[in-house]
């Protein structure tokens, strides 16, 4: 091989690292990181509800119909804007049970009160740690759990209205 | 509040690290070796919040249930692999700083190797001659 060309190698490499680098800099750095438990059974669990009102347990997401199980906190301001979304697929037929994380009793009421209830039932997740059980990275998130409580679907981030009819159709796929 | 002080002012000649802010006032293992463990691992583990920070480092919520769910296997004697395991079953590869050996990974632990390769073969050629 020619000596010359090879000497330009090192050259090459730099900037070829170089061009790599500066392309990935304009990237957005937060990656969507989806849970792996898509396609497993639910964890094991029973949370407490609000008041008196029943909580939410596994066994909830078992009962041979297709559920949503929506993870929202009163704190989160995307759950604000998909309330109305969560209120049409209720409207739609679907089943909808909610997780407020992080989440203090009397705010999370406060924030169903102002932006509807949508949910058969809502467990409290005050402590964080179902929502790792989950594979959960942020809020809000929805899952789409089928008959036998085998996790079918994961929508990250907040439902927008063209995810309304993405959810139904995963809804009827898991029935 | 004295308590506070007192424990405060033992701790200061350790020096207040960022690790020790973003964890405020979290319990640690009552077990140094056991919470030396913990802290190791929790510098592997990635924060799903803020990304590019450990869950030893970042003071987002999420991290806090993830350090609390740390301590909590560990003190119940669980492996800090296994521990790891449990997040990766999750979350995948992406959360620990470690990635596992595999398919995707394979140029990534064998890149030492085949640029030593290459250094010693350049080496040996020039010697040579």
């Amino acid at each position: 091989m020619n000596r010359r060309a090879l000497l330009l190698l090192p050259l090459l490499l730099f900037l070829g690292l170089a061009g790599l680098l500066l392309v990935n800099l304009g990237r957005p750095q937060q990656a969507a990181v989806h849970s792996r438990m898509v396609g497993k059974p639910v964890p094991e669990f029973a949370l407490p509800g609000l008041d008196a009102e029943a909580g939410l347990s596994s066994k909830d997401l078992a009962t041979g119909k297709p559920v949503l199980l929506n993870i929202f906190a009163s704190w989160c301001l995307p759950c604000q804007v998909e309330a109305p979304h969560l209120e049409a697929l209720a409207a739609r037929g679907a089943t909808l049970h909610g997780i407020a994380v992080r989440d203090a009793p009397e705010e999370t009421r406060a924030f169903l009160q102002r932006h509807g209830n949508p949910f058969a039932r809502i467990g409290l997740d005050r402590g964080g740690q179902l929502m790792l059980a989950f594979g959960s990275s942020g809020v809000p998130e929805t899952f789409v759990i089928d008959g036998r409580g085998i996790i079918r679907y994961q929508h990250l981030g907040d439902i927008k209205a063209a995810d309304v009819a993405v959810l139904l159709r995963e809804l009827e796929r898991a029935q | 509040m004295k308590l506070r002080i007192a424990l405060l002012l033992a701790l200061a000649p350790l020096g207040a690290t960022a690790a020790q802010e973003a964890q405020g006032l979290e319990a640690p293992l009552a077990d140094a070796r056991l919470e030396a463990e913990a802290r190791a691992l929790m510098h592997d583990l990635r924060c799903l919040q803020c990304q590019n920070q450990s869950i030893a480092d970042s003071q987002a919520p999420q991290a806090e249930a993830m350090r609390k769910r740390v301590r909590e296997r560990i003190a119940a004697g669980e492996d800090p692999d296994d521990v790891r395991a449990w997040f990766i079953e999750r979350y995948g590869d992406w959360v620990t700083f470690t990635p596992p050996p595999g398919p995707q990974t394979a140029l990534l632990w064998a890149a030492p190797l085949l640029l030593l390769g290459a250094g010693g073969w350049v080496a040996v050629r020039m010697f040579r001659r």
